[in-house]
């Protein structure tokens, strides 16, 4: 058995890397396919046709993915989709990377009572039943599409700033944070120089997973009808307007919702993978 | 251990007090209040109802209302359903809500655990492949794709089972709705389980009982099984608010009575106290879970220690 | 434990099983069972079902004594006399008394009761002043002779009082729930309708049972009635498909076309007494003062193809603002209504030009809907519609509908904005109203003395074709200054087995369940 785990261990790390290396590269042709494609394409996502709705794909014309239910081109509006979706996701993880990594190393690393209060902040909002939150703050600020970004990143941060905390506590013993510190080296430079770039490595890692999250929370939203505003459409609202059209026209569910889930997935190998490599650094 | 849950509990009252305020605010904050309509009423009996539900008083003072109610139990008139409080529809919808996330954890539970540990001992075969597989698309594709889908083939096309909740009044009713709910959880906690499994299985003392003569079930129920849970454990907390989130849109598409439809309405319709009481009601609910959940990672994890 | 659940899961089916349970789809939940507080469409169909006005609707839209077997009016139009049953009973065995009529009539002008009708009947005596708490509710101008008897005075000729006194909100009070606002809990309520409600589950499911009491019970078919809360069409449709419903509240527009080739004569599809508009702010520019711009957007609307490509489940294109179909009225078109669209959008933009607006200097406007898939649907058509034959682009604007309403009140940014309006009742004074520049509910901002006087003069009529008139006069009149852009009319849609019988249709969309009876046979 010991020879088998360690062949095994070997084919792992080989398997990560492609892992990695696949759905990284999946995403990335699928965001820059989402961003050029449509300068290609003769169709803009405005633009109504009623002589053709619900054409399925290929069949009118131009229509390489078909026409939805007012006529609007299927294949731009998908890659619109795409865009928002990626644009919504990153941003809300980059705010909720931002607040998390910074609240985390802040209470991680200055400590004593600073940190408990910080942490005992953390909890109280981690009771707050979230969905019902960002339902309210949908409602309050009338689906402003910064907000979407904000009340998702509000979501995510807690996780972040938790376990940054944790990577920060065994930091800080750090020889060289140490020395920084027996230099005079002021806090802020400190939280800013030496240990945030060591977070890195936890924090990419994270990101893909919170990610997905925000993406399936951006989706859910556009169920409730609290998602983004008309003319403009993200994959989940694709989705969600494919379903109620399932069968009719299953293209309208089968091409966003595919792409969705390549998407998602690639994600979560992506985040697979780096966990992978992160711990096998990690560990002696 | 006592000690300490008593601490914690304490400690969350002016938790709660927290939440309470947030939600009261931001409930008040969206325009447009529980009785527009577009026949206009007229001024007289607008400033009725407003006399009636104290909306004419000032925001502080209404709170102070509301909590001095709460505490004693009465979540107040619902702005929505006129003929009914706040308390009675809590009671009614929060034993439904319980009853499918609690089914719905089960399912993932026992389902997501089996599953990953299969996966774990046919590790890189065709069984962990296709596990996995399955997996990976339960979390990649929303629940308000698979419930309708579900719905639509189970229900409507094959009607082995119910379509709604109102139909009917057997255990079928509940089987749809549990099964779209826990299916995300499923792909996930398969997913845990395989990774802490498989960690888990390659460690020393493992190869210890392997080498004892032990057969496989054996060593996964009395020495692997216990330290590969701790990471589902610590997954129970977002399991839960997976479940919770699911649950909004399962019972939409079934129409289940539960207390998410409730939200979402109450949201909508401007219903302040009903909004406000299921607030409450979960927040506490939270608190307590979390604190099942550390306390539960105490007994199985005994590196850790409670002070 | 699993399996436990699936050997129970023997679930019953109710349709099919016992033959004189009628499962119909409800939109949404009624906001209240309070026939005085009640406010919606859903809450009055199911109160249609427990309760009973002096009058009430035939199965295909005739007015009918119902509580009342007769009733005299006095010939300046200002009294009224009714005789109520002497077998009218309320569902306990109590006899249905006049003062009970007179009870629940107090209730609703009231102002502790907040009741949304009440407005309904300030042409009774002293009902405004009862509304504004100026009297007390005891003071209306109602009164039991005795215990058989009923007088309504009136301030001026209301020519549509006896389909007004079919509204819930007129149905009697028994003398337990009194004047003030009672918690109304299921055990309780009296009912002195056909039905009398067993149970109420908020959101999914209200329970009726047959009335052994009501005056008319032998004429009543089916024993138990199950309305389900339903608010999502789609699922409505589903359920109907999987046979848990017999009727349904609603059709989705999604499958509608599937639907219509399927199950083409289970669809119910009527005339409807409401009309979907687009409104002009006209307190404030651009559309103030602007006849011009307002016709030529009117013009360029091409509602045919909304209705037949956008909508598409029957609805008739508007070109007047009060429903054909409506009660002693014949309905005034719009100017261009003959004319071919290219000929419209060839007016509509020399008009646009005479506006002062051109390709260079389009107009700035928003319109505002809220969120909804058809709202968001016929949106973007009209957007499309303008863009093309006028060359600006109207700025969409989705909002959730508490957030719309508030705008639109408060009239501070809104400029095109989408509303609805359904009758109240059978008479074109419903819609006309809401033009006055007195309601409150006039969200246009619309004040025409002409209007307003035609208006007067309508309402000062006790001859029926006199007033009609009159009326059709003041339609003339807002149509002409294009006050309003009406799109279309509304229609009602249903599915409905076909082992229901009884089931007509009609402009109010009642469906009185006493009326609707099971085939067994099918």
């Amino acid at each position: 058995m010991i020879t088998i785990s360690a062949a095994s261990n070997a084919i792992g790390r080989a398997r990560v890397s492609r892992l990695i290396s696949i759905s990284g590269g999946i995403l990335v042709a699928i965001a820059v396919i989402a961003i050029v494609a449509p300068w290609l394409s003769p169709n803009n996502y405005l633009d109504t046709d009623f002589d053709n709705i619900l054409a399925a794909p290929g069949v009118a014309g131009v229509h390489l993915f078909g026409t939805d239910d007012l006529g609007r081109d299927l294949f731009v509006r998908t890659m619109m989709g795409i865009q928002v979706t990626l644009l919504v996701a990153l941003v809300a993880s980059f705010v909720s990377l931002v607040i998390g990594v910074l609240y985390g190393a802040i209470a991680g690393y200055v400590g004593g009572r600073v940190d408990a209060v910080m942490m005992r902040i953390v909890d109280t909002l981690y009771a707050l039943p979230f969905i019902f939150i960002v339902i309210l703050l949908m409602v309050v600020f009338e689906r402003n599409f910064l907000l979407i970004f904000v009340a998702i990143g509000a979501i995510n941060w807690l996780d972040m700033a938790r376990i940054v905390r944790g990577q920060t506590l065994s930091l800080k013993e750090k020889e060289y944070v140490e020395a920084a510190r027996l230099t005079g080296v002021s806090t802020v430079r400190i939280i800013l120089r030496h240990i945030v770039p060591n977070l890195i490595g936890i924090v990419i890692v994270y990101i893909t997973l919170t990610i997905p999250q925000a993406i399936l929370v951006e989706s859910f939203l556009s169920f409730l009808g609290l998602g983004i505003q008309e003319p403009q459409t993200s994959l989940g609202a694709l989705v969600d307007a494919g379903v109620s059209q399932k069968e009719n026209a299953a293209w309208m569910l089968l091409i966003p919702g595919g792409l969705l889930a390549l998407i998602l997935m690639c994600f979560n190998f992506l985040g697979d993978g780096l966990r992978d490599l992160f711990d096998a650094r990690q560990s002696p | 251990m006592v000690k300490y849950s008593l601490r914690r509990l304490l400690g969350a009252i002016p938790t709660l007090l927290l939440v309470v305020v947030l939600a009261f605010l931001l409930v008040h904050a969206a325009p447009g209040g529980p009785f527009d309509s577009e026949r206009v009423l007229p001024e007289a009996i607008k400033q009725n109802i407003d006399k009636y539900y104290h909306l004419d008083e000032p925001l502080p003072q209404q709170f102070v209302r509301y909590i001095w109610n709460a505490v004693r139990g009465d979540l107040g008139p619902s702005y929505r359903y006129r003929d009914h409080t706040v308390s009675q529809l809590i009671a009614g919808s929060l034993p439904i809500s319980i009853l499918l996330g609690s089914l719905a954890m089960l399912l993932a539970v026992v389902v997501g655990i089996a599953a990953g540990t299969v996966a774990a001992l046919r590790q890189n075969t065709v069984v962990d492949r296709v596990v996995m597989a399955f997996a990976m698309t339960g979390i990649s594709i929303p629940i308000f794709v698979i419930a309708p889908v579900l719905v639509l083939f189970l229900a409507v096309k094959l009607q082995w089972l119910p379509a709604g909740w109102s139909g009917s009044t057997g255990a079928a009713r509940l089987l749809l709705p549990v099964i779209a709910l826990a299916l995300p959880q499923i792909a996930y906690i398969a997913r845990l389980t395989r990774a802490s499994m498989i960690d888990v299985l390659a460690s020393p003392f493992i190869r210890t009982a392997r080498a004892q003569g032990l057969g496989t079930y054996a060593v996964i129920r009395y020495h692997a099984l216990k330290p590969a849970m701790l990471p589902i454990v610590s997954y129970m907390g977002p399991a839960a608010a997976g479940i919770l989130t699911g649950s909004v849109v399962v019972e939409q598409i079934f129409g289940i009575p539960g207390v998410g439809q409730f939200f979402v309405a109450g949201a909508l319709n401007r219903d302040y106290t009903l909004v406000l009481g299921i607030v409450i009601v979960y927040a506490a609910m939270i608190i307590t879970m979390n604190l099942i959940v550390d306390l539960i990672y105490g007994v199985i994890d005994p590196r850790v220690r409670y002070r | 434990m699993v399996l436990w659940l699936l050997v129970v899961a023997c679930g019953t089916k109710d349709v099919g099983q016992s033959d004189s349970t009628l499962h119909r789809g409800l939109g949404t939940d009624p906001e209240s069972l309070d026939a005085q507080k009640a406010r919606s469409v859903q809450a009055a169909n199911v109160l249609r079902d427990i309760g009973e006005g002096l009058l009430a609707y035939s199965a295909d839209g005739q007015l009918v004594p119902a509580a009342a077997e007769r009733w005299e009016i006095a010939d300046d139009g200002l009294t009224y006399t009714f005789t109520i049953r002497a077998d009218a009973r309320w569902s306990n065995g109590d006899p249905l008394t006049a003062m009970h009529f007179v009870l629940g009539l107090r209730r609703l002008v009231n102002p502790a009761n907040a009741a949304f009708y009440a407005n309904t009947i300030t042409d009774i005596v002293n009902a405004e002043a009862i509304i504004s708490s100026d009297m007390s509710a005891d003071e209306l101008g109602v009164a039991a002779i005795d215990a058989q008897t009923l007088r309504i005075e009136l301030t001026q000729p209301v020519p549509y009082l006896l389909s007004l006194l079919t509204h819930p909100s007129t149905f009697p009070a028994h003398s337990k729930l009194g004047n003030v606002d009672t918690a109304n809990s299921t055990g309780t309520r009296l009912s002195n309708g056909a039905y009398k409600l067993l149970s109420w589950e908020p959101g999914s499911l209200l329970r009726l049972q047959r009335n052994e009491h009501y005056w008319n019970n032998a004429a009543t078919a089916v024993d138990l009635v199950h309305y389900h809360v339903i608010v999502e069409e789609t699922v409505e449709l589903n359920r109907y498909r999987a046979g848990e419903l017999h009727t349904t509240d609603n059709v989705p527009p999604e499958n509608f076309a599937a639907i219509k080739e399927e199950r083409g004569d289970e669809l119910r599809i009527s005339q409807y007494l409401g009309t979907y508009y687009f409104g002009f702010n006209l307190t404030r520019p651009p559309f103030k003062n602007n006849p011009h711009l307002r016709q030529a957007l009117s013009m360029a609307m091409d509602r045919d193809v909304l209705v037949e490509k956008i909508t598409g489940r029957g609805e008739s294109a508007a070109y007047s603002w009060v429903p054909p179909g409506t009660d002693n009225y014949a309905p005034p078109q719009l100017s261009y209504t003959n004319l071919e669209q290219e000929e419209r959008n060839a007016i509509a933009r020399s008009l646009y030009h005479q506006a002062g607006y051109s390709d260079d200097k389009p107009v700035q406007v928003e319109l505002r809907y809220n969120t909804s898939d058809t709202q968001r649907r016929i949106a973007l058509a009209v957007q499309a519609m303008w863009r093309e034959a006028l060359g600006f682009e109207v700025t969409l604007v989705g909002e959730e509908f508490q957030v719309l309403l508030t705008n639109v009140r408060e009239a501070q940014i809104t400029e095109i904005f989408r509303g609805s309006w359904i009758g109240d009742y059978n008479d074109a004074s419903t819609f006309l109203n809401l033009l006055l520049s007195s309601n409150p509910a006039n969200m246009m901002g619309y004040a025409s003395e002409e209007y307003d006087s035609l208006m007067q003069r309508a309402a000062a009529q006790v001859e029926p074709r006199r007033r009609r008139l009159y009326l059709e006069e003041a339609e003339r009149a807002l149509l002409a200054d294009h006050a309003i852009m009406p799109v279309y009319f509304y229609v009602s849609k249903h599915l409905v087995r076909p082992e229901v019988r009884g089931w007509e249709d009609n402009v109010l969309d009642y469906h009185y369940s006493q009326h609707l009876s099971l085939d067994v046979a099918r």
